[in-house]
């Protein structure tokens, strides 16, 4: 089976959700006359990411009655879409979340479950944490979503490949930093170095759709990548800049990389269940809880 | 480790987007620069002019009375090089009516007068020129508080913040600011012979290692001493960058109420844009 995917690498104007979803569906209109089945936008790809004080004012449901997300339903008739946006829960927490959309249907809402707030980020201050990692099934395979620092933890993609997920779906707006001679920065080089890691080790589709554009003196470097389950690269879009990619992508790699390669096969999920439980048990913590 | 060498290409690349795009998403399309000669203006000038195109950049030249006429001559080169905009408008007159009411004024306070002399010019031709002033400190000035509060330090963005003084100039060589300005010794040219690295005690190439190691990789100062730093020059370094952080951060507001702006009154700039 062959998917047809497009990698919007957009900017986005901080704090203006219908001026971005204008350009969403400008997207849309490129991507389906490219043929894309699938159109993935990055980290809170409906509202800027140093959102701050503003996020309870551009935050959205996540249900059809939303009056931003009912517009891209309709678009998800016609491909289907992962979008990025502030929700706002029943209980009016926000979280930093991604939808899946398909035939006007919220297939799956991730909510970002690794919030950054060290550094530059600041993140915990202004959302909630998600607490759930799910695969879910799609009509062109079974997909996972993670945004961000989701993966920069180990952990989130290895249950998503447990859950069944063969095509990892990864938003961001990655800040480039790490300026060195090398003509990448540090941000691009670790990003991709994990993203191909993660394809190699879970022989899986690991899709990367990033921020391009500016917020104040943050740059987001773009540079959006697929890699195959070999681990091999199928595309990058541009570096520093807005583009929209597009790659098909043979889905029958899948079984040919697994029949030489059978790391799925030999995972031994029930020891590493063993193992956390007997670590979590202990009285000495090792690691964050 | 301590390696400040960059990829020009790159820096260039996100440098030149900055400035387009935080000049043009607030409506502007213009930039002035205030070019004293020396390689920080002349790096900034040149950015400006290639992210906005040269006809679109002021270059403000503000002598005073005593500075070198190199400052003037290599401000020039600066603006045949690139072809932007240019005016010339001393501030001695200005100045003098303030430091001529004060006989006993001394060279540091003077030299203060005269770099916010320069700030009223620059955003006085802004206003005339319908364009954003683009700042020209660089990191070692920022973190050594080497500035005049309201004074240089004063812009609408700043393109060279988080470049240190060493990395700024293999930044102007790759551009092909000319070479003269690239080499000559630093100086706020507020007197005659006056270099920055004689009056800080130290050159721009050690106290930037230094401050590498403590600022980004977050040495410790004992650290920075076992790596071979000189015990006085690290305390004399750190002491300057906690004593100038006034320099880097807006003034504190006093809080009152439930919401106070710089406490929980929290928006980028560039809000809606």
């Amino acid at each position: 089976m062959k998917l047809t995917l497009g990698l919007a690498q957009i900017n986005t104007c901080l704090g203006n959700p219908e001026k971005n979803l204008a350009k969403h569906q400008e997207y849309v209109g490129k991507a389906l006359a490219q043929g894309v089945d699938l159109l993935v936008f990055p980290e809170l790809s409906l509202t800027g990411y140093v959102l701050q004080d503003l996020v309870p004012s551009v935050a959205s449901k996540a249900s059809a009655d939303d009056p931003i997300l009912a517009e891209l339903l309709k678009s998800s008739q016609q491909l289907d879409l992962v979008v990025g946006f502030p929700e706002e829960d029943e209980r009016n927490r926000f979280f930093i979340s991604a939808a899946y959309l398909s035939k006007g249907k919220i297939v799956h809402v991730h909510r970002k479950v690794y919030l950054p707030t060290y550094g530059m980020f600041d993140e915990g201050r202004f959302f909630a944490w998600g607490d759930s990692i799910q695969a879910f099934d799609t009509c062109f395979g079974r997909m996972g979503i993670l945004i961000c620092e989701d993966f920069w933890h180990s952990s989130p993609p290895y249950l998503l490949w447990l859950d069944g997920a063969d095509i990892f779906l990864f938003t961001s707006a990655s800040p480039g930093r790490g300026l060195s001679v090398d003509s990448k920065l540090g941000t691009s080089r670790w990003v991709e170095s994990i993203n191909q890691a993660y394809a190699r080790l879970y022989t899986s589709f690991v899709v990367h759709s990033n921020r391009a554009g500016y917020e104040d003196g943050l740059h987001f470097w773009g540079g959006s990548t697929i890699f195959n389950p070999n681990g091999d690269l199928v595309c990058q879009a541009p570096y520093h800049k807005e583009g929209l990619c597009v790659s098909t992508l043979d889905l029958n790699q899948l079984h040919r990389t697994r029949a030489r390669l059978p790391l799925l096969r030999d995972e031994r999920t029930a020891m590493v269940q063993r193992e956390l439980n007997r670590i979590l048990s202990q009285d000495k913590n090792n690691s964050g809880r | 480790m301590g390696d400040l060498s960059i990829n020009t290409e790159l820096a260039r690349r996100i440098l030149t987007g900055f400035i387009h795009t935080e000049i043009t998403r607030v409506g502007f399309k213009r930039a002035l620069v205030g070019l004293s000669g020396g390689v920080d203006s002349a790096l900034s000038c040149f950015l400006a002019a290639e992210a906005l195109g040269a006809e679109n950049v002021l270059a403000v030249c503000m002598p005073y009375e005593t500075s070198s006429p190199d400052s003037l001559e290599h401000a020039q080169l600066v603006i045949d090089q690139l072809g932007v905009q240019s005016i010339t408008i001393p501030i001695t007159d200005m100045a003098d009516g303030l430091i001529h009411q004060f006989p006993d004024m001394d060279r540091v306070r003077m030299g203060n007068v005269l770099a916010r002399m320069r700030m009223i010019v620059l955003y006085d031709q802004s206003s005339v020129f319908n364009g954003l002033v683009v700042g020209t400190s660089n990191k070692t000035e920022i973190l050594l508080g080497y500035s005049t509060l309201y004074g240089d330090s004063a812009c609408a963005l700043n393109p060279l913040g988080d470049l240190y003084k060493t990395q700024l100039r293999q930044l102007a060589a790759a551009m092909n600011v000319p070479q003269v300005i690239v080499d000559k010794a630093p100086t706020a040219d507020l007197w005659a012979g006056q270099t920055d690295e004689d009056e800080l005690g130290f050159t721009y190439a050690e106290v930037d290692k230094l401050l590498y190691l403590l600022v980004d990789e977050r040495y410790t100062p004992a650290e920075c001493v076992d790596a071979g730093y000189a015990k006085q020059f690290v305390d004399a370094v750190v002491t300057r960058i906690r004593r100038f952080h006034f320099k880097r951060i807006m003034p504190p507001v006093a809080k009152l109420s439930n919401r106070t702006v710089g406490y929980d009154f929290l928006y980028l700039r560039d809000w809606g844009t």
